[in-house]
């Protein structure tokens, strides 16, 4: 086929955005060749072509979006000419790209998105076998990403998904119509994996929770004392949050249990601890993934973890920097929240709900009310892999490092 | 095992049939004083004489007539095309008569009838001599079409066509006519509309006839060592019959097939393959079924350019790991 076509690039994608061309119109490509860069929903992911041969025409001009399967290039194998009759999608924007190109060849193709016709955004790229394993096994192709050429579902996709066992409400909420000076928002990619994800996990994991507060005097004296250091040098502020991840870890380490999964018929805790550090984005969350972090130092969590929350934001990861946690810490100290007990994400074990550090009267050791520095952290845990005492020993852990927060400086 | 070439093996073929029945009779072109033009029928005419082996002037149209006539009386012509590219000035009697015949008499009128001769491009004898006509023939109810690939397959199906009681078209490869195989003393006959495995494999099928068979072989090999990927190499031996049974299983197998073919690609026989496939395999694929045919051109004649013109093991080894 000698189109280049917008590729299903992530679970939720219904179009990208084609921040670069790497390959110019004459330019040879082969098989493998990184040809664009494309922004999904997620992230920006390099397109590779999958045939030999060159490139003849941009459709989609930089910065310029594509549903998923219009056509982003024309790549044609030595011999190969474009096929006649070809579908309106292209017809009406290749009139406008030649006209274009004979006039000023040197300029930036013209957009032909907007003329074309809609093509499906829902439609799954899947084999016919892929199609059939996944039927048997009750496997929802949209959730998977293909890994056949042009972002094709392939058998040995679906065969390496979990079957997601029948558990959709039997009878379905009824809605509220949108009417009158009501908004209908639409789904967008992020929103519709968080829906689906997190159902899963409220009703396939047996959620319990565990509450503890943790005496912060300490860690707010050392923080503030160590980022009057670092200023006066010049370096990047620690925050509090750095400080509990690398806690939460170094903890970890010490009840590996926590640092687990429910493997049907076992349980798996990895030998690494890839920590999930949920962010808020514009439009839900995601949660970018600190790896090996407890080979890591306080400092490398910190900037690792900016880095991450950073391009987060501005939707720069790549899907292997948002996949593979092992465990979760979700903080929302700096929204003002005292405390909370989150949602796991699974198919993690575990998730650590952080609240904000308060100022209030506590009794000290001579049972005076003094003022004091209090912190709220939630656990909650998969029963399957967790009981409640390995929960009270991963939490009497992260209480005693963070009461003790220079230990977290080693 | 005695190991001889495929032109010995026809040669054995035809020599055991005429010897076992009497109505079997060899005609064509310098077939008999001249030993054939290829030497298929060397020693022929020397042994059985004027009346079981004749030579024809060039008269395509005349003497595959008059077989079809023969045939119809109950004689067993096979007949040699010096080339079967010469068999569209036969084509009248070659589709319309040895083609329509049985089924336009009810039944009632067989037509035993063997033409056989090379059919292949590669050999710098210009787009004239150069054609693959075994896809126009097959598409023809009424006929059977077979192209050997070994000197085993080639022996044992020319025996058994001539003793079908249909015209079969043998196709034969002058390619091929040096290349030697193992083939048994003892007589053996292959049944037409029996595809065969030449090489086991689990991840992707290669359906291929005649000489593209060994192009498949010689591709399975690099696929094997270079890539790791386990071809499978099915020669589908009879075009018409066609075995649909032994190519569906293999793509049942392995989820993949990838088709090499010397026709020109359009209305190809591969065409034909992946129509069956896609119809009747259509869960069992995991990727769109692809093809590796001659050129879309006539049978080039500048050498270097002929080289490339049918597939070679690397065109098809590229193709697979397109779809792999």
């Amino acid at each position: 086929m000698p189109y280049v076509e917008m590729p299903k690039l992530s679970d939720t994608m219904t179009e990208g955005t084609v921040v670069k061309w790497r390959k110019a119109v004459g330019e040879p490509v082969g098989i493998g060749d990184v040809i664009a860069e494309i922004e999904t929903d997620k992230a920006v992911m390099e397109l590779e072509a999958f045939d030999d041969g060159t490139l003849k025409e941009i459709y989609v001009s930089e910065g310029s979006k594509a549903r998923i399967g219009e056509k982003l290039a024309l790549l044609l194998a030595a011999g190969e000419s474009v096929p006649r009759n070809d579908g309106e999608a292209v017809k009406s924007g290749k009139a406008g790209l030649a006209a274009a190109s004979s006039s000023q060849p040197t300029s930036p193709p013209v957009k032909v998105g907007k003329a074309s016709a809609p093509i499906s955004s829902n439609r799954v790229k899947a084999s016919p076998l892929a199609k059939k394993i996944a039927g048997a096994k009750g496997v929802d192709l949209g959730l998977i990403r293909g890994s056949g050429p042009g972002g094709r579902i392939v058998a040995r996709d679906v065969e390496s998904t979990a079957a997601i066992p029948a558990s959709r409400p039997i009878t379905a909420i009824p809605i509220i119509p949108a009417g009158p000076g009501d908004r209908r928002i639409l789904l967008g990619g992020v929103r519709k994996i968080i829906a689906e994800r997190l159902l899963a996990s409220k009703t396939q994991i047996p959620h319990f929770y565990l509450n503890i507060e943790v005496d912060a005097g300490e860690l707010v004296r050392l923080r503030s004392q160590l980022n009057e250091h670092l200023e006066k040098s010049g370096q990047g502020k620690l925050t509090f949050n750095d400080f509990i991840l690398k806690a939460a870890v170094a903890a970890a380490t010490k009840i590996p249990r926590v640092n687990a999964s429910f493997a049907g018929d076992a349980v798996i805790e990895y030998g690494n601890i890839h920590l999930s550090v949920a962010v808020a984005i514009e439009d839900g969350l995601v949660t970018p993934v600190i790896r090996q972090a407890q080979k890591k130092s306080l400092r490398e969590i910190s900037e690792a973890v900016k880095d991450l929350a950073t391009r987060a934001r501005t939707k720069k990861l790549k899907p292997e920097e948002y996949q593979g946690g092992t465990i979760t810490v979700s903080n929302l100290g700096s929204y003002g929240i005292d405390s909370f007990s989150a949602v796991i994400n699974p198919p993690q074990a575990v998730i650590l709900s952080v609240g904000a550090i308060l100022k209030k009267p506590v009794l000290n050791a001579q049972d005076q009310i003094v003022p004091g520095h209090r912190l709220a952290i939630g656990l909650s845990a998969d029963h399957r892999v967790v009981d409640g005492a390995i929960g009270a020993q991963y939490l009497a852990e992260l209480r005693t490092l963070l009461e003790n927060p220079a230990a977290l400086l080693l | 095992m005695p190991v001889i070439n495929y032109r010995k093996a026809l040669n054995d073929a035809l020599a055991e049939e005429l010897a076992r029945d009497e109505n079997v009779f060899i005609i064509g072109e310098e077939v008999a004083q001249y030993n054939g033009a290829y030497k298929v029928t060397e020693g022929l005419w020397q042994r059985f004489g004027d009346k079981r082996v004749l030579d024809t002037p060039i008269t395509e149209a005349a003497f595959v007539g008059l077989s079809v006539g023969a045939s119809m009386l109950g004689l067993r012509p096979v007949v040699e095309l010096m080339f079967w590219s010469f068999a569209y000035v036969a084509y009248d009697q070659i589709v319309n008569n040895a083609g329509c015949i049985r089924y336009m008499s009810g039944g009632q009128i067989n037509l035993p009838l063997v033409i056989r001769g090379p059919a292949n491009g590669g050999t710098n004898v210009g787009a004239t001599h150069s054609h693959t006509p075994e896809s126009i023939l097959a598409n023809n109810p009424g006929v059977k079409v077979v192209c050997p690939a070994t000197a085993y397959d080639a022996k044992g199906l020319m025996k058994t066509a001539i003793r079908d009681n249909d015209p079969v078209f043998v196709m034969e490869n002058t390619l091929l006519y040096g290349e030697t195989w193992e083939v048994p003393e003892e007589e053996y006959l292959i049944p037409l509309g029996v595809a065969d495995v030449k090489r086991e494999g689990a991840d992707i099928s290669l359906i291929a006839h005649g000489r593209a068979v060994l192009t498949s072989l010689k591709a399975a090999e690099i696929l094997a060592h270079d890539h790791n990927i386990r071809a499978e190499v099915v020669d589908l031996r009879s075009i018409r019959p066609l075995d649909e049974e032994t190519l569906l299983r293999s793509v049942r197998k392995t989820h993949r097939a990838v088709l090499v073919d010397e026709n020109k690609p359009f209305c190809a026989v591969s065409a034909q393959i992946a129509a069956t496939i896609q119809e009747k395999a259509f869960d069992d694929l995991d990727a769109p079924v692809v093809r590796v045919c001659a050129l879309d051109a006539p049978a080039i004649y500048s050498p270097p350019l002929e080289k490339i013109q049918l597939p070679t093991p690397e065109r098809v080894v590229g193709k697979v790991l397109s779809i792999a």
